[in-house]
């Protein structure tokens, strides 16, 4: 699936397999079969904060059943969850909220805005008294869905989008940590 | 059978002249008392065996900007459910002092809804047991309902009218 121009498409699975009698044996390197093994059990947490959920939810059910590439297990804590589908839109008095989710999940996490709120406040961005105008003012956020809501298909795809972006690379984390880089003050790490 | 015309005589029987501006819009029947008198008329309305308005609807509040005096209102919105009839009780309030007695004594559910007209109008009930903002942040230091924030701002032109059915 082509997601971006740049990114190349991944290996499905990662290594190759050696024949040797009785069977074979499976080379790759550690990374990408850690890659590969965290972007098929994406955890989402169950978090919905107006219509997009319902759209969530369809993709969750029957007929669109997000099961079929790993997003099952959708968790009721934020301690169990990789993913968080910001469904819907987020208010002042919730952007504390969504920090503490996000805070209390555990690395590595990744974090979709789903619909025109999360993405910049969408349809409340003029003349609010409350709107958030963009999830990203409070979390970084991985993918974005364009749509008000965006049916099922769309978190579908974007769902498979942040597959392949975990497939593709580092962590956040990793990035931060692979010297030398330089620092949000200039200096360069040790 | 209670109708909207019973009701009224025995409130005109009651509170006389206090009890003003009756009408009917959509056949409910409105009316208005002075705002020192809304838990007098609420309690009739309740404890009367006749008319029996035990069921609290809502409690919402309307900005008049241009009514000096008589800013704000207090809409109380009752519902008789053995006879299946409404009625609607308006007291009106000095936007520079807007106290009004709270009505939680008579109605539990009074409580989040006069959390919420103070939220957003900000209507001060007094001998509310908790009254702070609901829905809004607590930091906000204004009534977003209030008309002098426009719903929209005007000089927009970015939409096209038509699109909304505005001509």
């Amino acid at each position: 699936m082509e997601v971006k121009p740049g990114i190349q498409e991944v290996d499905p699975f990662p290594g190759t397999v050696h024949q040797t009698p009785g069977g074979g044996i499976l080379l790759g390197k550690m990374d990408q079969v850690i890659n590969w093994a965290r972007s098929n059990s994406l955890w989402p947490l169950v978090f919905g904060t107006s219509c997009c959920a319902i759209e969530m939810m369809s993709a969750a059910s029957a007929k669109y059943d997000w099961s079929r590439f790993g997003f099952e297990v959708a968790r009721a804590t934020p301690r169990q969850a990789d993913v968080i589908i910001i469904a819907g839109t987020i208010v002042n008095k919730m952007a504390p909220v969504l920090k503490r989710l996000y805070d209390q999940m555990a690395d590595p996490k990744y974090v979709v805005a789903m619909g025109a709120c999360a993405t910049s406040g969408g349809p409340f961005f003029y003349n609010t008294y409350s709107v958030v105008k963009g999830a990203d003012h409070v979390i970084p956020v991985d993918v974005y869905i364009a749509g008000c809501p965006p049916r099922p298909e769309a978190l579908i795809h974007a769902l498979i989008t942040l597959q392949e972006k975990i497939k593709s690379g580092m962590t956040r984390e990793q990035i931060r940590m692979s010297a030398p880089a330089i620092q949000p003050d200039g200096q360069k790490r040790e | 059978m209670l109708t909207n015309e019973i009701v009224k005589q025995k409130l005109v029987e009651k509170f006389a002249e206090q009890v003003t501006n009756f009408g009917e819009p959509y056949g409910m029947l409105t009316f208005e008392a002075p705002k020192e008198m809304n838990l007098k008329v609420l309690n009739f309305l309740y404890d009367d065996e006749r008319l029996k308005f035990r069921f609290l609807t809502d409690i919402c509040a309307v900005h008049y900007p241009d009514q000096k005096g008589r800013e704000l209102a207090v809409v109380y919105h009752l519902h008789n459910m053995q006879d299946n009839i409404r009625v609607r009780f308006k007291v009106f309030t000095d936007i520079e002092k807007p106290d009004v007695y709270t009505a939680t004594g008579l109605f539990s559910a009074a409580n989040w809804m006069e959390r919420e007209t103070y939220d957003f109008y900000g209507v001060k009930f007094t001998g509310h047991p908790n009254m702070k903002r609901i829905l809004n942040v607590e930091e906000m230091n204004y009534f977003p309902l209030r008309k002098e924030y426009p719903l929209e701002d005007q000089a927009r032109i970015d939409k096209d009218d038509e699109m909304f059915g505005r001509e």
